[in-house]
């Protein structure tokens, strides 16, 4: 049975893992549902790999597959159609992969938690929608699968729902999440009125058709490729956490940290990217777009690793890192680099997720602290997460050979050849070596130096293997990750943008220049990456090492910088004012106390105590004294002889006919 | 021969005898039978107009309602008597507990 034409099982499976734990896993032991689990998740890991055989066996040719109508309402129709192309691959491996060996993971570092089954179903559900999102072959299915990892975010991140700063935070995520979504949404119309279909098929063949195929929208003309694109940038800013949306990931952390790992470092957050890449067909349309697109990233990228330079929260570097590396897919596709940003994606999968799987078993060694300020030389207790974390850094700060190396040097490479790219560049490179300093900061207060721990107290230990095993799989996946890319240094092909190429082929334009010129600058601009990744770690060596006290004494003289950097910019304080107080006063005031109350309680409670007057009126027409009944009686029968009498409109109503 | 206006003239003033009888005695036998005079009034109506127009339909009628007026009688008599009973009065004014 050739997988590809059933490509339904690969969701599903996690599908019915998630209604079998959730349904009847409250009174089951762990180990059986860690075998549902991890079955389920496993068996669509091994599904997705004989696909993904297949569809090598096959010739790379797109696959598309309708297995029945979903909607249909007069001339719009979506249906549950599943397709399969090279960008799919590549997400379908890194969502069942990574996805099953943070399930590996959760199993040890969640044994001791309560609701052990609830939290596989929501992770399995969550793996149902993701597959969903990666494989849909039209948008409608597609924003199903967005919809849903939204609310598997929303309940994972509001695990601990007891605790009112993770609820808090689901809330926070899942509103965030609804104004990009909106914005989404209505691209997807505008879409849909233009070119008539939802299905990427339709709507990529109409926009490279006749009638749209030459259509360019320069900067600042809106045409409907701009407004379409930036609505769906606008979902895709709310998903992966850009500026001006990007508030809610921070505070996503609270949520178990393989759920951090899984869903808001590793997959979900990536939809967004997945979404520009997808419809990248519509985006070069419009210089706008992408210029806003890159842009965008670029600012977060940037922003978002400056705070992540003075948090104390070993997760909220690792979130505001996650952001930042966002940022950066999005440069690569706003350039039109848009293999080097999928690349990036993959990639920063492998080591982010590492680096959150490490980090939650430095928590898990700490007995739950989460505060770098309280660790401290742990590299000689748990050895096995310190090398492995140590890899993701070295990874994600783009130090050679490394996976995060090959992946950002792309994507700078782009943005320099990019016409008017420099700054873009040069904000990159900056955010680059911020990233380095930041990364290494985190490991040395964690690892190095003297414990800053109460020893007595904190029994530091080494996490079980179950925990440890993932950890070692993805360092090694973050070490060869790259290395697809790695000819293209030296001259030869880059495997893997030659492998995305069918499915970017009309993107390609902006790459292709003189290859021998294009070549030095590509050893020069990887050579200044990495010395400027290596500064990086040199200044974070020298601060957190060679000079601990140094780093305060920064922080005092430069007070008003470094509390600006601590509270996040003010951010959520901003939006807070701008946003959160006039809506709240317009619920309370207007909306509860005026429409509410006065408008609709008003009308249905003057409906009911104006039946209750008229009744206690009337009421006393029932004397119970049968001579008044007889009166009643006797001036009913005069009034029906009068309106016979004096009114003849009346005569057939009541009966008369003469 | 006497014209059918009399009949009807003294078939209103019976009926409406018994209409100020209903409504104003308090007696529940008398109400009774003001009920009946104002059937009866009815009768003599129907039978004036059956007369004058030389139709037997008005006499069926008043068949009709002679057998209606026995049958209430029967059921009416029956109420009253347990009410009587029940109360000692045939006051109609202490029978009140229809009241709201």
């Amino acid at each position: 049975m050739p997988i590809l034409d059933h490509l339904w099982i690969i969701p599903l499976l996690p599908l019915l893992g998630s209604a079998v734990n959730g349904l009847l896993g409250g009174k089951w032991p762990n180990s059986i549902v860690n075998s549902v689990a991890l079955g389920a998740t496993g068996l669509s890991f091994a599904f997705a790999l004989e696909a993904v055989r297949e569809f090598f066996v096959g010739g790379q040719v797109l696959v598309h597959k309708h297995f029945f109508d979903w909607i249909s309402a007069g001339s719009f129709t979506a249906g549950f159609d599943l397709q399969m192309d090279q960008l799919t691959v590549v997400m379908l491996l890194v969502v069942t992969g990574v996805g099953f060996l943070i399930h590996i993971y959760s199993t040890g570092y969640m044994a001791h938690e309560g609701g052990y089954y609830r939290f596989f179903s929501y992770l399995n559900l969550f793996m149902f929608f993701m597959l969903i999102l990666v494989l849909a072959a039209n948008y409608v299915l597609l924003f199903v699968g967005w919809e849903g990892v939204g609310l598997c975010s929303y309940l994972l991140i509001g695990f601990y729902f007891l605790k009112k700063s993770a609820s808090d935070a689901g809330k926070k995520a899942f509103i965030v999440n609804r104004i990009g979504d909106f914005g989404f949404m209505l691209g997807m119309f505008l879409l849909f009125r233009t070119f008539g279909t939802l299905d990427f098929n339709g709507v990529f063949a109409a926009a490279t058709g006749p009638a749209w195929g030459n259509v360019h929208e320069p900067w600042g003309q809106f045409g409907t490729f701009t407004v379409a694109c930036l609505l769906l940038f606008m979902g895709a800013t709310g998903k992966s956490a850009q500026l001006p949306l990007y508030v809610w990931l921070p505070d996503a952390m609270e949520g178990p940290t393989p759920v951090s790992a899984l869903i808001h470092a590793a997959t979900m957050v990536t939809a967004g990217v997945y979404v520009v890449a997808r419809s990248h067909i519509l985006f070069v349309h419009s210089e706008t777009a992408m210029v806003v697109v890159a842009v965008i990233g670029c600012a977060t990228a940037f922003f978002a690793a400056t705070i992540g330079l003075v948090q104390t929260d070993i997760k909220r570097v690792l979130a505001y890192s996650t952001v930042s590396q966002l940022g950066y897919m999005f440069l690569a596709c706003g350039v039109g680099a848009f293999s080097a940003g999928i690349f990036h994606l993959m990639t920063h999968a492998f080591f982010k997720a590492l680096l959150f799987l490490a980090a939650g078993s430095v928590i898990h060694a700490m007995g739950g602290e989460q505060d770098m300020r309280k660790m401290g030389g742990l590299s000689k207790k748990i050895k096995y997460t310190y090398w492995t974390m140590l890899i993701a850094t070295l990874a994600i700060a783009g130090i050679p050979p490394l996976a995060g190396f090959f992946s950002k040097d792309a994507i700078l490479l782009s943005a320099f050849q990019i016409e008017g790219g420099h700054p873009l560049y040069a904000i990159g490179l900056l955010t680059a070596l911020l990233t380095s300093f930041y990364m290494f900061r985190l490991i040395f207060l964690t690892f190095h130096g003297k414990p800053r721990y109460d020893e007595h107290h904190v029994h530091v230990h080494e996490s079980p293997w179950g925990m440890l095993g993932p950890l070692v799989i993805l360092a090694v996946l973050s070490v060869i990750g790259g290395w697809l890319a790695a000819p293209a240094l030296l001259g030869g092909p880059d495997y893997f943008a030659s492998f995305l190429a069918p499915v970017f082929a009309s993107a390609q334009g902006a790459e292709v220049v003189n290859e021998a010129a294009a070549h030095q600058l590509e050893i020069i601009l990887a050579i200044v990456a990495v010395v400027s990744a290596l500064i990086g770690l040199g200044v974070a060596a020298w601060l957190y090492i060679r000079q601990p006290g140094k780093p305060e004494q920064i922080a005092k003289s430069m007070r008003p910088v470094y509390n600006t950097l601590l509270n996040k910019y003010y951010v959520d304080e901003f939006y807070a004012a701008v946003v959160i107080k006039p809506l709240m006063w317009i619920s309370t005031n207007v909306l509860w106390k005026w429409v509410d109350v006065a408008g609709i309680d008003g009308t249905v409670n003057g409906i009911a105590s104006g039946a209750t007057s008229i009744g206690d009126t009337v009421r006393h027409a029932q004397s119970g004294n049968t001579r008044s009944y007889a009166v009643w009686v006797v001036i009913g029968a005069l009034v029906v002889i009068a309106v016979i009498f004096f009114w003849p409109a009346a005569r057939p109503v009541v009966g008369v006919v003469r | 021969m006497v014209p059918t206006s009399y009949y009807l003239v003294l078939s209103a003033v019976l009926f409406g005898l018994g209409v100020v009888a209903f409504v104003f005695k308090r007696n529940v036998i008398t109400i009774f039978m003001s009920i009946e005079l104002m059937l009866n009034a009815v009768n003599l109506a129907f039978v004036a107009f059956s007369q004058a127009r030389h139709q037997s339909d008005g006499q069926v009628f008043v068949l009709f309602v002679i057998v209606v007026a026995a049958a209430e009688a029967a059921v009416g008599l029956g109420i009253i008597i347990l009410t009587a009973r029940n109360r000692q009065s045939l006051n109609v004014e202490r029978v009140d507990l229809l009241k709201l």
